[in-house]
């Protein structure tokens, strides 16, 4: 089966993220494809570049990065929640005159619309709340 | 349509996206950013529902302001839905009862859905979000 997540918890806030990612890891163990993660509301602070986290707890945005590189899942980030919470990528950075960026590869800032495609395209769409 | 067709599942509402708005206007962004999915939705040609349930209900009073935040509020949005072509307001019917409210506080015609039609309403629906 197809599978998409949507996430909308930010990391160490709430359990949804780190659910989201044991639920992405069992997806795939399992032989099915998990295509897309779409963070929304403050679940868009997964996507956070400069995270760092204490070292013997998990490193969520690191997990997503791997999930990324290991089975293609595609990391989207809604544009407008994220830009108001302060992730930009290099581009946003420098159209709002910002002195760094937030955010970058394999993270992808992008519209609701892709939310909506991902939610009627995929035979899954499971959501992760706080 | 009306209550008592929904309620007895007679006839059920049918769309591409059910969004679900269970939080109030003030105090966090659920409610707007909600709204803002739906309203994506449907400026991709999908066919929208919404489905007012707990303080979302709140999101339907007349006489809203912009609130003390700063922020500008969702009665705005609210005024818009008909130019997205989203006209169908569903009001779950406990959630309203429970607050005191009647379909007459409200500040757009909606239909009032009671519990035992949600499951088929779910059902009914390609894809269903919550906020």
């Amino acid at each position: 089966m197809r599978y998409a997540l949507l996430v909308q918890g930010g990391p160490y806030s709430s359990q949804a993220s780190h659910s989201a990612l044991r639920f992405a890891r069992a997806v795939v163990e399992r032989g099915h494809r998990l295509d897309t993660v779409f963070f929304y509301h403050d679940g868009v602070y997964n996507a956070a570049r400069l995270a760092a986290p204490p070292q013997d707890e998990p490193h969520l945005g690191d997990a997503w990065r791997m999930l990324h590189d290991e089975h293609g899942t595609e990391l989207l980030v809604c544009i407008a929640a994220g830009l108001r919470r302060g992730l930009l990528d290099e581009r946003e950075a420098a159209r709002h005159g910002k002195a760094g960026h937030s955010l970058e590869p394999p993270f992808e800032l992008t519209g609701l619309g892709q939310l909506v495609e991902a939610g009627l395209s995929h035979d899954r769409l499971i959501t992760f709340s706080p | 349509m009306n209550e008592t067709e929904i309620a007895t599942g007679e006839r059920v509402t049918e769309g591409d996206l059910l969004v679900i708005l269970r939080h109030s206007p003030h105090g966090s962004s659920w409610l707007r950013e909600g709204l803002d999915t739906a309203l994506v939705a449907a400026a991709f040609g999908q066919r929208v529902s919404l489905l007012f349930s707990g303080d979302g209900v709140l999101a339907l009073l007349d006489g809203q302001q912009a609130g003390a935040l700063g922020q500008k509020g969702t009665h705005g949005v609210i005024d818009m839905l008909a130019m997205y072509d989203i006209e169908t307001l569903l009001v779950d019917a406990h959630a309203l009862i429970s607050r005191g409210l009647s379909t007459e506080d409200l500040l757009l015609p909606v239909s009032v859905v009671e519990g035992a039609a949600l499951p088929k309403l779910l059902d009914q629906h390609r894809l269903v979000l919550n906020f």
